[in-house]
């Protein structure tokens, strides 16, 4: 069961699979979560009810996503102790406070609303309604700014000291707190949960417009989606890039490995857009590169030096293979995401947002892309950060519980299954509710004839259970 | 006069389990309970009557553990690879009863899948729950900070006995909730199964008060010793209390009463724990002033603790408050 790997190692491979699988539905439901107190608002505002149905259709994918956020947000709380106990005794009294006040500030704010945002309408009345409905999503951007905080300071300590038995004692909590890369990597991840939820709720208008052009709630979604394209990907990618240069301050390895740079470039480092690294002979074969570019990005001068892993001692050097190719999935995602942003613009202004089929092809095709982005950043992230779990002062391999390499693979082999089994159910039954066609109840008999005939699958619309208590009934 | 941060977070770590293991006792009792009622009508009105309500009172066990590791970290550090398999296990059966409350409404041919889920995933967190408790209860082998003893030390009749008593004890409770909840005939069963748990959980409570003292010297003093088997005897009593009210409510048909006897059954039980515990947080290995985290954590917590529990208690009220009263069977809410 162990294939020959350590105890280290497997409990690396656990942690990176499950804390994957979380953050995909925090990176759903961060956004959905304000997307629906924008549409609620809108509806009480505009007493529109096409906002209305927007609302009660994402309220239920969004239920699905929270759930599964919330039990694999769980099993991440308890894996601390249970995987990398030593981490969590030396480092607890710094990261526990900060997760403390996670759960005090946002998971209760979160649960304790969630049941009237999702039920309670009528129960409470429209303004105590859109209470809880924003409770729930200041909720999750409270969750964020924590967890980003307490990760953050991982790879940019400040603020502590470090007593004889090796424990981090903290010090002073503002500088705990905001930690060098704290606002970048905020603001950074914040942003890709919106533009996750932007592309996926484009995607899901996309679907719909492709088949029937005049559903006026597809229309409205695809619209909003591409205003937050158009506007957020051009934020994000600047954000992005000041990112990188505080990271160059702070962990300059992480930049070697993520530009690819084995060697230091003392008068100007080239930008390699390709190639594969070869961590044998500490090169990259096949490179495609730009003189002087990369220079120019990180220092804004054609010829400044930068430096290469050879500079750094070989047991501090983090692997290259992965954060190389991930950066560059990640940079590549958003440039897309600005070219779908752009491309809509420009279809606006022709007004023809609604009819360019290629646009809504293109925009389908790049639902999932938010998803992959996140992953591919949160994996540049950590893995430039190795040897180290906190950076420069704890080794990853000092931070280990000591169980035994059977008993994590055991439980490694126990997480894979329950969670394909069950977040696979999750995600099959997402997409049923993303193929819903979003139509009102008063323009249900009108439109059902030719929606079919227009080739929709009614399927899964009657699949879903017709009884009292369906979430999407609308209460 | 200077406070004393590691008992008050004692305290409150304390609080934080209580109220996890009340609130959340009810909603992994009510899975437990599943497969007792046939009809799919009326596990929906049963799913129904937590839906709202089940995250705020799991958040309590994210409290519980990350509250554990910010400010006696060193327990959380030993106690979880101690109880490493009960504690995946335990975190793998919330992962399904979890989902399962929003995956059974979402397909018709599967839903009896969900619900099997719902009924397994309650049932094994509540008895590894059990389990932990026992572990910690029979003593966890540490030296210099670390945990030292075996992958299975966890694996005694004694914690299987735990086991056993928390997950019919959550049953009680669970059952006790739905009297409280729901009308007609699901009531009436509800109510006769409230006596049957109620019954077991008494027996079972009583043979684990027994059992224990012997497991460690200083639990047999605390409860034998003078002065203090003056205050235990007390202990006993008060759940005698509590057992007549939950019988007398049942057996009157009070609806309310039940659930809140089943609840001070829990407390006692608890509370009773507390006194052979104190002063360690790991009997016989860690004491609360060793294993606390250092004055400036416990005060950097504190301070928004002591703020924002009464805010927590004060919305969660609220939400208990707006979903009260029997459930309607036809209500378009699940
Ligand atoms: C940037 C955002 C973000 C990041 C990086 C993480 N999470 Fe998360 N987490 C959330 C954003 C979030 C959220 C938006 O608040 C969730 C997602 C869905 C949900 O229900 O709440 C959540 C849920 C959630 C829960 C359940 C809360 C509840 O009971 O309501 C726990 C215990 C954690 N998370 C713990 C973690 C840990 C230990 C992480 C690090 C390894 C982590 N999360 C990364
Ligand atoms: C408080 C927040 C976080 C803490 C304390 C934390 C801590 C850790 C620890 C202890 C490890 C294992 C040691 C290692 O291999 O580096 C790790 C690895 C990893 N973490 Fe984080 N992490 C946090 C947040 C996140 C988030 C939110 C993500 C992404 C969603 C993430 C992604 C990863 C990945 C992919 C690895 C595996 C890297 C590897 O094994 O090489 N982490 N992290
Ligand atoms: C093209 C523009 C982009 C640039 C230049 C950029 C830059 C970066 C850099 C340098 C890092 C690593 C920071 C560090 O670990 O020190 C990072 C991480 C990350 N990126 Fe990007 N990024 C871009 C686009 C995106 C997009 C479009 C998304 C998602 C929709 C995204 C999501 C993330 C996430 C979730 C992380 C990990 C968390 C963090 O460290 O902030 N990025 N990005």
């Amino acid at each position: 069961m162990t294939m020959g790997l350590t105890a280290e190692m497997l409990a690396r491979i656990q942690f990176a699979f499950t804390v994957s699988f979380h953050f995909i539905f925090p990176a759903l439901s961060i956004g959905t979560a304000s997307y629906l107190a924008v549409l609620n608002g809108l509806w009480l505002w505009k007493r529109d009810r096409a906002y209305l149905k927007l609302f009660e259709y994402w309220k239920t994918i969004f239920a699905i996503t929270f759930g599964m956020g919330v039990v694999s947000g769980i099993v991440m709380s308890y894996q601390f102790g249970t995987n990398w106990s030593e981490f969590s005794d030396k480092a607890g009294a710094v990261i526990g406070p900060l997760m403390g006040y996670e759960v005090l500030t946002a998971f209760f704010l979160e649960a304790g609303f969630l049941g009237i945002a999702l039920f309670g309408r009528k129960r409470v009345g429209e303004p105590l309604h859109m209470v809880a409905v924003v409770a729930v999503a200041v909720g999750t951007l409270i969750s964020a700014t924590w967890i980003t905080s307490a990760n953050s300071w991982m790879h940019t300590p400040a603020g502590f000291s470090v007593d004889s038995n090796g424990n981090f004692v903290p010090e002073d909590w503002w500088a705990i707190i905001f930690n060098p890369s704290f606002p970048y990597r905020l603001t950074h991840t914040v942003l890709a949960a919106f533009l996750t939820t932007a592309f996926a709720v484009g995607a899901v208008g996309a679907w719909h417009l492709l088949h029937d052009r005049t559903n006026r709630q597809a229309r409205i979604m695809f619209s909003m989606a591409m205003w937050m394209a158009a506007v957020v990907t051009p934020i994000q990618i600047f954000v992005g890039d000041q990112h990188g240069l505080n990271t160059l301050e702070y962990q300059p390895q992480k930049i070697a490995a993520m530009e690819g740079h084995y060697e230091s470039h003392p008068n100007g480092a080239p930008l390699i857009l390709f190639g594969i690294p070869n961590e044998d002979e500490q090169r990259i074969d096949f490179a495609i590169e730009i003189p002087k570019l990369s220079s120019l990005i990180l220092k804004h001068d054609l010829n400044a030096p930068l430096q290469g892993l050879e500079d750094f001692p070989e047991d501090e050097r983090p692997p290259v293979l992965i954060p190389f190719f991930t950066f560059r999935i990640m940079v590549a995602i958003g440039f897309l995401m600005l070219g779908i942003g752009m491309w809509s613009l420009w279809a606006r202004y022709r007004k023809t947002l609604y009819e360019d089929r290629w646009l809504h092809r293109a925009a389908l095709a790049m639902g999932p892309s938010g998803f992959i982005a996140v992953l591919a950043g949160w994996y540049t992230t950590e893995i430039g950060r190795q040897p180290y779990t906190i950076y420069g002062l704890m080794r990853t391999s000092d931070s280990l519980s000591p169980v035994d390499a059977p008993a994590v693979g055991a439980s490694l082999v126990a997480f894979v299954i329950v969670y394909f089994l069950v977040f696979g159910a999750g995600v099959f039954y997402l997409f049923r509710l993303f193929r819903r066609v979003p139509i009102l109840e008063e323009d249900h008999e009108l439109d059902r004839g030719p929606h079919r005939a227009a080739g929709i699958n009614p399927g899964p619309a009657q699949e879903e259970p017709i009884r009292a208590g369906g979430s999407s009934s609308g209460d | 006069m200077e406070i004393d941060l590691p008992t008050v977070w004692a305290g409150l770590i304390a609080f934080a389990v209580l109220a996890y293991v009340v609130l959340d006792g009810f909603d992994l009792g009510v899975g437990i309970l599943f497969p007792l009622f046939p009809k799919r009508h009326d596990r929906d009105i049963m799913t129904n009557s937590i839906a709202p309500v089940w995250d705020g009172n799991e958040t309590w066990l994210v409290l519980g553990g990350g509250g554990l590791m910010a400010v006696f970290p060193v327990v959380y550090a030993t106690v979880l690879p101690a109880l490493y398999m009960p504690i995946i296990v335990m975190l793998l059966g919330l992962v399904f009863r979890g989902v399962a409350f929003e995956f059974r409404w979402r397909t018709t041919r599967g839903s009896r899948s969900w619900d099997v889920g719902f009924w397994i995933g309650s049932t094994l967190a509540a008895f590894m729950q059990g389990i932990a408790l026992g572990a910690l209860v029979q003593g966890i082998e540490i030296a210099n900070r670390q945990y030292v003893g075996e992958w299975w030390d966890w694996l005694t009749p004694f914690t299987l006995l735990c086991g056993l008593a928390v997950t019919i004890g959550y049953a009680l409770l669970g059952a006790t909730w739905l009297n409280l909840k729901t009308s007609g005939e699901l009531q009436a069963h509800a109510r006769r199964l409230s006596m049957v748990t109620g019954v077991v959980t008494l027996a079972l409570i009583g043979v684990v008060s027994l059992w224990s003292p012997f497991l460690n010297a200083n639990y047999f003093d605390r409860w034998f010793g003078w002065p203090t088997a003056f205050y235990s005897a007390l202990v006993p009593l008060l759940l005698a209390g509590c057992a007549f009210a939950l019988w007398h409510g049942l057996t009157t048909d009070k609806h309310l009463q039940p659930f809140l006897a089943a609840l001070g059954l829990f407390v006692i039980s608890f509370v009773g724990l507390g006194v052979s515990f104190y002063p360690y947080m790991v009997p016989g290995a860690l004491t609360i002033e060793e294993a606390a985290a250092p004055d400036s954590s416990l005060a950097f917590l504190l301070a928004g603790a002591l703020v924002l529990v009464p805010v927590i208690l004060a919305y969660t009220g609220y939400a208990y408050w707006v979903f009260r009263g029997k459930i309607d069977p036809e209500e378009g809410y699940h």
